[in-house]
């Protein structure tokens, strides 16, 4: 008998004829708020991001001074500043610029799903600087609606600050072994 | 295991893991209760985390709403597993992952060992996983010459330390800050030498300590939050990036899994994401949570592989009452709020899952007989019941265990006449008589003298409240 | 309204003066009090330190003795929470559907004393004069498994003379928790050390409580440390009169 099949037996010989119970969903759906900006601000900058509002991408990532700069392909180059130090490793680089997928403005949190302005994983995870454009309309207003909104076949990963540990008594410390800086860019593209 | 089990429920072998202490909680507790060091940083610690983890509770109107979800999704799932589980080893697979079924500690220890081997790595770098530290993962690999290195800021600690784990989400829970600087510079190679105890610091230290071995280490082995059946998508939740780190980085990623981690839906996270930070380490979410699903071409690990773990899992789960534990997510939000944990510390627990919910878990994954001291080791007082954001009735499941644990002889002869007694009030009148007539005793005899150690009796009174009643 | 008295073991025996107490303010506010005789324990200890079995005779007693009644009381907030989350999984787990039946109906008509006088008799203020300095300890029972919230704070508030003091960290656990105290008498005392600290940093002359097994163990320490501060049971704050 394959151990498959052992755990299997063993787990409906556990069960018997258990019945499956309903799942009250009383809590707060997608789709029953609108997303609120402020909150999204407040939300970030509390866990240490620091958040820019324009649609002017190029002259934040110029004043971050961000040394040697890493995009992935799919990046809008009007967002580059002129003369940026581009490499194409993120071994190398210093400070990455991606978009997002979706942000939760309840959580303070981004997501990014590996589509082509956003890169492969390692990317926005080796440099020690991350810029992060967000479109207003990505903005949704709790988890419910960005797990609505987001394919969990692609690789996904939220973040939500800066990397921190809680693990010195229990007190949040930001900068551990992902990004040290995280700066959000928060664009609204459809009010020029 | 004999052929006679196959196909039943099996409890955790014996002499491998980290499920079972070496001596009852009581004669632990007396130790860590006198470490004054180590009751100040646990008062510390928990006090905090409970004032972080109420603020952002209060903060969602839903969350009761959001725990009854939780807790039936949980009870659903169990009520579901083997479909789940097949169905996720099918997506899994179909999205280029290789599934294997580890029947306990020993076979999943096996499992592993042979495909770090596969790879001629004689390393392997760790995110944080209560699943492998239950199975000794780290023992077998160096038992087979593999190096684990655990990435983990709290687990580091506690590795190079040489120390056990006493927290499922702050292993290193019982260091403070002076003493984690003491640890750094003791066994840290190429440490700083001026290193100071800021937190920032000694994470400083750690992101520097680590970085190369992430960059040259081509294998990784994690643990799981969440597998979600119907996409086979795993969900690591973390805070420092280490995790981000193991998960993308090598060429090899290995996930060791309980079954129990299993949800049915992809819209289940939106449940558990609201739920898990908030109750774990106060927060509105974790810096970082990573999500997969097998394989990505050009994005990650090529080759990922997933152990599905029993190991005592379906012997909990055959008890209708008891496999509620599995419900766990382990966030630690009972040991947070454990009036016993806080003055014990996790390490009194024996067993890698310390505090309530080990309380009822470690004693249905070994079989109460292994573990039998640990339903006692509570008050009752129910405070992680209100804490659990998936409604797990732990106070309950103590009372469960204490009912099916072993009992000491002169203990069942006690109990037996005193429940006799008070099934016949004319006894009972007697003995509340002659209780009297033996007036206030300063020192009782074994075991009742763990009472006048510390605590004075009450004077009897001059007449019981019946004797009152009957002469009004 | 005839309301029956479950007295306890542990009051019956070691604190007939809350039983007592009770008696006489539910007189005063103008109730009839029964004691129903054939009453002995309720089995809590027995269920709690894992003897169900010997436990179900005395929950099958304890639902004789009380089913005849329309509303009972007890001044325990954990005996009245064993006789409503406990006593029909005593009898379910004992193949006894019926006596899990009527224990749920006796259950359902069984109140801890705040919870009668504020949910079913409608009253706050019952008159009681207690010129003393007094803090609450809220009991985990009375707390996290009747939900009691804050009916006796409310029912303490009213009365004339008294000071009532708030108790730091007070939904904190005293260490008692029934056999709890003897098989982890360490622990519990490292609870109870606590408990008794902030008692002390009140400055009260009284701590009470509603439960007399929670009050008997931080007595007992009071009481080993001499530290000039008793314990009184709700009950007696409530039934104490300028009178009396």
């Amino acid at each position: 008998m394959s151990s498959r099949d052992l755990i299997l037996g063993r787990v409906r010989a556990a069960l018997g004829d258990t019945p499956v119970p309903e799942v009250p969903r009383a809590y707060r759906p997608a789709g029953s708020r609108a997303a609120d900006l402020e909150v999204l601000v407040d939300r970030l900058v509390d866990y240490k991001a620091v958040v820019h509002r324009t649609g002017d991408i190029a002259s934040v990532v110029a004043s971050l001074d961000p040394g040697r700069l890493v995009v992935p392909p799919g990046v809008d180059p009007s967002w580059l500043p002129p003369g940026a130090e581009l490499v194409t490793d993120e071994h190398d680089a210093d400070a990455v610029l991606t978009a997002a997928t979706v942000a939760v403005a309840e959580t303070g949190t981004i997501v990014l799903d590996g589509s082509p302005d956003q890169g492969r994983r390692v990317v926005s995870l080796l440099p020690d600087l991350h810029i992060c454009v967000v479109r207003t309309d990505q903005v949704v207003a709790a988890v419910p609606d960005a797990i609505a909104r987001l394919d969990p076949t692609r690789p996904l990963t939220w973040i939500s600050g800066p990397s921190a540990t809680s693990d010195i008594e229990l007190n949040r410390v930001e900068g551990v072994h992902g990004p040290r800086r995280l700066h959000v860019v928060l664009a609204d593209f459809t009010t020029p | 295991m004999t052929r006679t089990f196959l196909g039943m429920p099996a409890t955790a072998p014996r002499g491998v893991g980290n499920l079972r202490g070496d001596e009852p909680f009581p004669a632990a507790a007396h130790k860590a209760l006198a470490d004054d060091q180590l009751r100040r940083n646990l008062g510390h610690a928990t006090g905090t985390i409970r004032r972080k983890s109420g603020a952002v509770v209060a903060e969602l109107p839903d969350w009761q709403e959001l725990r009854a979800a939780g807790s039936a999704l949980k009870a659903a799932t169990m009520a579901r597993l083997p479909e789940l589980l097949e169905q996720l080893e099918e997506k899994v697979t179909a999205a280029g992952g290789v599934v294997h079924w580890a029947a306990d500690a020993n076979e999943a220890n096996r499992i592993v060992t042979d495909l770090v081997r596969a790879t001629g790595q004689r390393r392997v770098i760790k995110v944080k996983s209560m699943a492998t530290q239950e199975i000794g993962l780290n023992e077998a690999l160096a038992e087979a010459g593999i190096a684990p290195v655990e990435t983990d800021l709290a687990e580091l600690i506690v590795q190079l330390g040489d120390d056990k784990p006493s927290h499922i989400l702050v292993p290193a829970i019982h260091r403070n800050r002076a003493e984690i600087r003491e640890i750094f510079l003791r066994e840290m190679p190429g440490v700083d030498p001026g290193l100071t105890d800021d937190p920032a610091t000694l994470a400083a230290a750690a992101r520097r300590y680590l970085r190369e071995t992430f960059l040259s280490t081509p294998v990784a082995v994690s643990g799981a939050n969440f597998a979600v059946a119907e996409t086979g998508t795993l969900v690591v939740l973390e805070s420092e990036g280490n995790g981000r780190m193991c998960l993308t980085l090598p060429e090899t990623l290995i996930t060791v899994m309980g079954i129990e981690k299993v949800v049915p839906a992809w819209r289940d996270l939106e449940v558990f994401l609201q739920l898990l930070p908030r109750a774990s380490t106060g927060e509105r979410m974790n810096p970082y949570t990573s999500m997969w699903t097998g394989v990505t071409p050009g994005d990650g690990p090529q080759s990922f592989h997933l152990v599905l773990l029993d190991n005592g899992r379906t012997a909990v789960l055959a008890d209708e009452v008891g496999r509620q534990a599995l419900h766990c997510i382990r966030c630690s939000a009972c040991l947070n709020v454990c009036p016993v944990y806080e003055r014990t510390g996790g390490h009194a627990y024996g067993s890698v899952y310390p505090g309530p919910i080990g309380a009822v878990l470690s004693p249905q994954l070994t079989g109460v007989a292994d573990n039998a001291s640990l339903p006692y080791a509570s008050s009752l007082c129910g405070a992680c019941f209100d804490a659990c954001p998936v409604r797990i009735d732990i106070p309950s499941l103590l009372v469960h265990l204490r009912n099916k644990a072993p009992h000491p002889r002169t203990e069942r002869i006690a109990m037996a006449a005193a429940a006799y007694t008070m099934d016949h009030p004319a006894l009972y009148t007697r003995a509340q008589h002659a209780a009297k007539l033996s007036g206030r005793l300063k020192h009782l005899p074994p075991p009742l003298n763990g009472w006048t150690a510390s605590r004075d009796l009450p004077e009897p009174p001059a007449e019981t409240f019946r004797d009152w009643w009957a002469r009004r | 309204m005839r309301i029956a008295l479950f007295v306890t073991c542990l009051a019956d025996t070691l604190f007939p003066a809350a039983a007592k107490a009770t008696v006489r303010l539910l007189e005063r506010l103008g109730h009839e009090v029964v004691f129903p005789p054939g009453q002995t324990c309720c089995g809590q200890m027995h269920i709690n330190t894992g003897y169900q079995r010997d436990a179900l005779p005395l929950v099958r007693r304890h639902v004789r003795t009380f089913a005849p009644y329309d509303v009972v009381v007890a001044s325990s907030g954990s005996c009245v929470g064993s006789v409503r989350h406990q006593h029909a999984t005593v009898a379910r787990a004992a193949g006894e559907a019926s006596l899990a039946a009527r224990a749920e109906d006796v259950a359902s008509r069984t109140y801890e004393l705040s919870e009668l006088l504020v949910d079913v008799l409608g009253v706050e203020d019952v008159g009681a004069w207690y010129p003393h300095r007094v803090t609450y300890h809220p009991t985990c029972h009375s707390l996290r498994m009747l939900r009691v919230g804050d009916k006796p704070l409310r029912l303490l508030r009213h009365v004339r003379g008294m000071e009532l003091v708030e108790l730091p960290d007070a939904d904190q656990c005293c260490g008692f928790g029934g056999t709890f105290a003897l098989k982890n008498a360490e622990t519990s005392t490292a609870m109870l050390a606590d408990k008794m600290r902030h008692v002390l940093d009140t400055g009260a002359e009284v701590c009470t409580a509603g439960d007399a097994s929670c009050l008997m163990h931080i007595g007992g320490g009071l009481s080993r440390m001499d530290a000039g501060v008793r314990t009184v049971h709700l009950a007696e704050i409530l039934a104490a009169t300028e009178e009396s």
